[in-house]
């Protein structure tokens, strides 16, 4: 079910800004990809461009390639809509629909996508709140707005949603920088149970975060604030922590600028 | 901020002087202070004087011409205000006053809320801006000028579409016509949607526009289409500020005077059909009839002005209900 | 996975088949040949029909088309979109031809001519005659109104944002509100009712107390807005240096939202000059130049317009467009500038 990333030589712009610059790496299935570093390196662009979430902002646009298995999701004629039904994504803020209830939403996105009947719908948003961990918490209140909830239910909320759809690849936009630590810590430990049937890629500016979750770690820079963020080095979690293969990388996890 | 270029005081001006400070201390004792705050609040209440007058001399002479009236006022099917006794009513105002107003509201309001979406997410981005200010300015147009333009040229244009719908939905009754110039309530109607277009237009693209983006990103990383995001985060969130929005064009349009006096041809009377002439409003009643009125005539234009006011009262204390409670529901969300 | 089945109820390729971006124009164009045909054939004789049949054909063809080739979600999605293009083009229609027959009729005796004469010698079915009367009326009663009507609501809004606690500042928000709705008729049956009493007959004065009243609850909601603007620090500055209360709202906050209470009140001028209601209760019009807005009737642009068209005839019909031209020119350009004026002013 869960899919390779294969990006290769990736450029996005705002309008005649260039935020990323000729970026390429492989994303393995069934795995957790953590992206760091400095504010403004364009990592969270990057995870934009996976879904082709970048192209919604004004003045976004993208070349070059980024294969899912072997489809290239910029290809001619492919539709940006299925796109995002095949990669999911949580963003930074939890964004439930204010309007629908805890049950509408995590059913939100399968409504959009074909007929269901409403025992089918029953058992996947059971499965999808499940999944998320949420389900013992809110099982009692599904027809109550998902506004309603704390920050870190909501945002919980907002991976069931995504889930529930069963994307190929989850994308996931710092999803824990707007939660206080005990909420960060369901969060982590729901990272670390999804990644047995998703990809996922994360943006983080926590390095602990990054060091506790992912498989892998991206280090994304500068070279200075105008110039576009590229990407410095991929590699094993534990080997960019420990011993990285460039002075940068070290510089930055050791806290000595960023 | 910077102070010292956004102020018209430099420091060095009015150098203050220790007793100075020790009054300003004390605020409104200074006698600058006295008179400002006294003129300034003695014309937050002459507002309310205003108000409170209005509704007190409406009341009076309408009291006074209802007392007189001879017919009952709620339920006379004329308007003979110069006999003695003179004998009148408003139930035909009162049919005529909602039916344009629902038949405006049933066209402006889809129209509007859809050039909103255009305007907000649907067209050039270069498009947009210019149309929207366009649109601000159209709302500006003078509704005279409306009125002598629908006179003049779209109830010739009307002709077509009247007979159309007589040879299709005639059996209705309400769409059947007898051939006469189209000077009728569909008429009206048409008109005054083209007129409250505008302001609805305005108020809902405004709403729309502050639809959180994260709502909106939420649906397409769903993978939603465009229309789909549309319907699950932005009319969702705009929904309340779209009815308030039309209940704004509502209250314009039952009171709007010179565009349905120009275009319907009145009588006292109510017709089943909305293509055949006849039926008036409270405003355009009032304009037509106030040429030829005695002073008791005036007194019952005046009692009808009165139910007017109370109904547009009515739907406006609505309408800001509506915009308060969205307040508070967008501030618990925010 | 046991519940893949149950899933994934959708195409496993990303690229399912595409409309060409022109299908659109396509789809388009062949509607509007089809509506014409279909008009010609049927001798339709009113282009409304045409565009409505050519309007429902291309919702029509976009959807069966869409749904054919992409399916039912995207041809939603397309319904959609062709639906709201098809709203802005038909709600166009009307506004461009509003403006468009004013401006191409307006100018047919539109001269200096019809700017400095009145209507004094000239029968309304004779050609000839002008404006000028309407013209000193309307900047003359309209002068008045502002010049009652703009203060008292500068003021109040000073009032509610910078003094206004408790209850009534809370009811003069209120009835400010209600006061925004009030319809121009009523305002003006108010006045009537009071000259009523007095006996008075109409004159122009009278039509710049109702102008007052429709103009003050909107000086008052754009003056607040721009006050609120206004950051505090601005306000406790001035007053940290000894500046007593009320100079500092005159020197400091007032000068710095003055664009945009210029604003507010020209918006304001510009929907007062085009009522008619009230004047036609209160001012009644007049032929000759009346000079006077304390003694005797007086014209207005707005109400020369409905005279002129209730007078009926093409030469009166003619005069009726100059003088909406001419309205309408005033009204855009105050708009205009003062739309400018907020741009160029704005707090920052």
């Amino acid at each position: 079910m869960a899919k390779r990333i294969d990006v290769s030589g990736l450029t996005a712009y705002y309008g005649s800004h260039k935020a990323i610059e000729d970026i390429s790496m492989t994303v393995e299935p069934r795995s957790v990809t953590a992206f760091i570093g400095p504010s403004g390196c364009g990592k969270s662009t990057f995870l934009r461009t996976l879904n082709r979430m970048h192209e919604v902002t004004p003045g976004g646009r993208v070349e070059g390639k980024v294969l899912l298995d072997a489809e290239d999701l910029y290809g001619a004629g492919v539709d940006p809509v299925s796109v995002r039904r095949e990669v999911g994504m949580v963003f930074q803020r939890p964004n439930p629909f204010p309007t629908m209830s805890i049950f509408d939403n995590v059913a939100a996105g399968l409504r959009l996508n074909g007929n269901y009947k409403k025992s089918e719908l029953n058992d996947i948003v059971e499965k999808s709140l499940k999944g998320a961990n949420l389900w013992n918490e809110v099982k009692d209140r599904l027809n109550k707005p998902g506004s309603g909830l704390s920050g870190g239910q909501q945002q919980r909320l907002c991976i069931a949603r995504a889930i529930a759809v069963e994307p190929k690849v989850l994308l996931m936009d710092e999803p824990c920088s707007a939660l206080d630590p005990i909420s960060t810590l369901a969060i982590e430990d729901l990272i670390g149970e999804l990644k047995d049937r998703f990809t996922i890629v994360i943006v983080t500016h926590n390095m602990q975060q990054a060091a506790r979750v992912s498989d892998r770690t991206a280090f994304f820079n500068l070279a200075a604030v105008g110039q576009p963020g590229r990407l410095v080095e991929i590699d094993d979690t534990e080997r960019i922590f420990s011993n990285p293969s460039v002075q940068a990388t070290e510089d930055y996890i050791s806290g000595r600028f960023g | 901020m910077d102070i010292s270029t956004t102020t018209d005081v430099p420091p060095s001006a009015s150098p203050p002087s220790l007793t100075e400070r020790k009054r300003a201390a004390r605020g409104a004792t200074r006698p600058g202070d006295r008179i400002f705050l006294g003129l300034s609040r003695g014309s937050g209440i002459l507002l309310l004087v205003i108000m409170a007058a209005i509704a007190v001399f409406l009341t009076y002479r309408a009291s006074l011409a209802i007392s007189r009236d001879h017919g009952n006022f709620l339920t006379t099917f004329e308007w003979n205000t110069n006999l003695t006794p003179p004998s009148f009513g408003i139930a035909v105002l009162a049919f005529g006053t909602i039916v344009s107003s629902v038949i405006a509201m049933v066209i402006a309001v889809p129209v509007a809320v859809a050039i909103a979406l255009f305007l907000t997410h649907y067209a050039p981005r270069r498009l947009s801006g210019p149309i929207a200010y366009v649109i601000d300015l159209l709302a500006a147009v003078p509704s005279i000028v409306y009125g002598l333009w629908g006179a003049l040229i779209l109830v010739p244009h009307l002709r077509g579409l009247y007979g159309w719908l007589d040879t299709y939905f005639g059996w209705t009754g309400i769409l059947s016509w007898e051939e006469g110039a189209p000077r009728t309530m569909l008429a009206v109607g048409i008109l005054l949607a083209i007129m409250i277009l505008p302001i609805i237009t305005n108020v809902s693209r405004e709403v729309f526009r502050q639809v959180p983006r994260m709502h909106e990103e939420a649906a397409l990383a769903l993978g939603a289409t465009r229309w789909e995001v549309v319907r699950m985060s932005v009319l969702p969130f705009g929904r309340s500020g779209v009815i308030s929005a039309s209940m704004l064009g509502l209250g314009r349009a039952l009171g709007e005077t010179m565009a349905v006096a120009t275009v319907l041809s009145p009588d006292y009377d109510i017709h089943a059909s909305l293509l055949n002439p006849g039926g008036g409003t409270f405003a355009q009643n009032i304009a037509s009839k106030f040429g030829e009125a005695s002073e008791q005539g005036r007194d019952a234009l005046i009692a009808s002005g009165l139910v007017l006011f109370v109904i547009t009262l009515l739907v406006n204390g609505a309408a800001r209900a509506i915009i308060a409670r969205r307040k508070e529901y967008s501030g618990a969300n925010a | 996975m046991s519940t893949a089945a149950v899933t994934d109820k959708r195409g496993g390729s990303l690229s399912g088949a595409r409309l060409p971006k022109w299908s659109p124009w396509a789809i388009a164009a062949g509607s509007v040949a089809v509506a014409v045909g279909i008009g010609l054939g049927a001798g339709l004789g009113s282009e409304v029909q045409w565009g409505l049949i050519a309007a429902i054909l291309f919702v029509l063809g976009t959807y069966g088309v869409a749904a054919r080739v992409e399916g039912r979600r995207q041809a939603k999605d397309r319904v959609a979109t062709s639906l709201v293009w098809v709203a802005f083009l038909l709600a166009v229609v009307p506004l461009v031809s509003l403006v468009w027959t004013t401006v191409s009729r307006g100018v047919k005796v539109l001269d200096v001519h019809f700017l400095t004469h009145s209507m004094g010698i000239v029968a309304d079915t004779e050609t000839g005659g002008g404006i000028y009367h309407a013209i000193i009326g309307s900047l003359e009663q309209v002068g008045l109104a502002t010049l009652i009507g703009a203060p008292i609501g500068v003021l109040t809004a000073v009032y509610l944002v910078e003094y206004g606690r408790g209850r009534l500042a809370q009811a003069v928000t209120f009835f400010v509100d209600v006061m925004t709705g009030i319809p121009s008729i009523v305002a003006g049956l108010f006045i009537l009712s009071l000259m009523l009493i007095l006996e008075l007959d109409p004159f122009g004065f009278a039509g710049s107390l109702a102008l007052a009243i429709l103009m003050m609850p909107v000086v008052v909601r754009s003056t607040e807005e721009m006050l609120k603007l206004v950051p505090n620090e601005l306000r406790e500055a001035s007053l940290a240096l000894g500046v007593p209360k009320w100079r500092t709202i005159l020197k400091v906050v007032l000068p710095t939202a003055i664009g945009g209470i210029t604003t507010g009140v020209m918006l304001a001028i510009a929907r007062i000059a085009g009522e008619t209601a009230p004047v036609l209760l209160l001012v009644f019009g007049n032929p000759f130049i009346n000079t006077d807005p304390f003694e005797g009737a007086q014209a207005s642009l707005p109400l020369y317009i409905y005279q002129q068209y209730a007078a009926g005839g093409d030469a009166a019909y003619d005069r009726a467009w100059a003088a909406s031209l001419t309205l309408i020119a005033f009204v855009m350009i105050l708009n205009l500038v003062a739309r400018g004026i907020a741009r160029w002013k704005t707090p920052r």
